[in-house]
């Protein structure tokens, strides 16, 4: 009897299989980061549709559970056209999904990977969006085993005056404590702390991005022999002006 | 069933774009039963152009002589370089004569997960044709796909500094087009894109 299943997916990427069709890769709520055959995906009339970031209604169809089986898809929101015009929000959109695709392994669940990518993608362009491309990158750590510890200083305890991060445990580290050891520390950006600062500023965006870049590539694109998506890369050099 | 030189035909004809094995097989069938008003000709005719055809190597364009004879025409506008991906791109603007300029492909989209990067692509040569004095514009006439965009702003970042207007293709509303009939995507960037009427 034939697996099938319907979920909304985030379209990861697209490769061309033959001269028509396409492997889609998608990030799904209900059967995570999952892969398909989509026949006249390829074709000029549904090329638009199978863009990376777009949010679609997918039925994914085979004969057995482990065959790469077949996607039929709807539009749902096109996230990609919305932001094509855009270098900033074009990078964050490329490098989400670059980096989703990467590091999530196929068929597993990671539900809040999936609805945290979509809160991103429905915020992108609004105020702040930066900031919430850096707390997505720390909920993807956290899903995925390498969450940072960012309430209380790895060396005092102390709650207060947060202001670097240890690059080995990935722990806060306080001012008081830290400043004698701080060209080995990474900064901690105030808006990652719990105390209330504000807006965050460009600066502390790209701080944000540092902090998560360095532990995304050591512990995990390092796992799969990778670098950072260079998407990633050209966000944060971006931000940091 | 056919004689092996015919499937080995069948086979090369094959891997063209559009043309499967029974298309192929319908092709070669023709050319067979039309040796000498289609077959040999077409013979000479890849002879020759295999012979003659060259990229040019100042806007890498295909054609007989290098530079090419869009880069050759002295009637063509030099002060604006139209930036396109593909030969297949440039032939498609030249078909509309709506520009008058110099062009430049790129051979190709960046696309990390394909390994194509900005050293795989003619793009040194374009930041050095931009800086020549006569040059006041580039047009990145690039696909409207994520993988176009991400290399339009990738070159419009590579180009800057140089003294150049750096333009980009509208996207949106085709002409004849119905807005019933369009998807989310392109009207939501028609939408972006609209001006004063």
């Amino acid at each position: 009897m034939a697996v099938e299943w319907t979920n909304l997916g985030l379209v990861l990427s697209v490769r061309k299989h033959g001269e028509h069709d396409i492997i889609l890769h998608a990030l799904t709520e209900h059967h995570g980061h999952h892969a398909g055959l989509v026949k006249g995906g390829n074709s000029r009339k549904h090329k638009g549709l199978y863009q990376p970031g777009n949010r679609l209604h997918m039925r994914w169809r085979a004969r057995l559970p482990d065959h790469l089986g077949a996607f039929v898809c709807e539009p749902d929101r096109m996230f990609a056209a919305e932001a094509l015009h855009d270098r900033g929000l074009l990078l964050s959109l490329t490098a989400l999904c670059a980096t989703a695709e990467t590091v999530l392994p196929e068929r597993e669940v990671h539900a809040l990977a999936y609805r945290q990518a979509c809160h991103l993608l429905e915020t992108i362009g609004t105020d702040g969006w930066g900031a919430d491309y850096v707390l997505w990158e720390m909920h993807l750590l956290n899903e995925l085993g390498f969450g940072l510890d960012l309430e209380s200083c790895a060396s005092t305890g102390e709650s207060e005056d947060l202001i670097y991060v240890s690059p080995k445990s990935g722990r806060a580290v306080s001012r008081a404590a830290g400043i004698p050891y701080k060209k080995q520390l990474l900064d901690l950006p105030p808006f990652l702390t719990a105390e209330d600062h504000g807006r965050p500023t460009q600066e502390d965006v790209a701080a944000g991005l540092e902090l998560t870049g360095y532990f995304l590539e050591r512990y995990v694109f390092a796992q799969h022999r990778q670098t950072l998506p260079d998407a990633r890369v050209r966000l944060q050099t971006m931000l940091a002006g | 069933m056919a004689g092996p030189d015919i499937e080995a035909l069948i086979r090369q004809l094959s891997k063209l774009p559009g043309l499967g094995p029974r298309s192929a097989r319908r092709a070669v069938l023709v050319l067979i039963k039309k040796k000498e008003s289609l077959m040999l000709p077409l013979i000479q005719l890849l002879q020759q152009a295999a012979d003659s055809v060259k990229i040019c190597g100042t806007c890498g364009n295909f054609d007989s002589q290098n530079p090419c004879s869009l880069c050759l025409d002295p009637k063509r506008d030099r002060s604006t370089i139209c930036v396109v991906e593909d030969v297949a791109d440039l032939w498609a603007l030249e078909r509309s004569a709506a520009f008058r300029g110099i062009y430049h492909v790129t051979g190709g989209l960046l696309s990390p997960l394909d390994g194509v990067g900005p050293d795989d692509l003619n793009i040194a040569e374009l930041a050095h044709r931009s800086e020549a004095k006569e040059v006041t514009e580039i047009i990145l006439a690039l696909s409207a796909t994520v993988d176009g965009q991400s290399t339009a702003h990738y070159l419009a970042e590579r180009l800057d500094g140089i003294d150049v207007t750096i333009s980009g293709l509208a996207h949106g509303v085709p002409l004849g087009g119905e807005l019933d009939y369009l998807d989310e995507g392109t009207l939501s960037a028609a939408l972006k894109a609209r001006r004063p009427v």
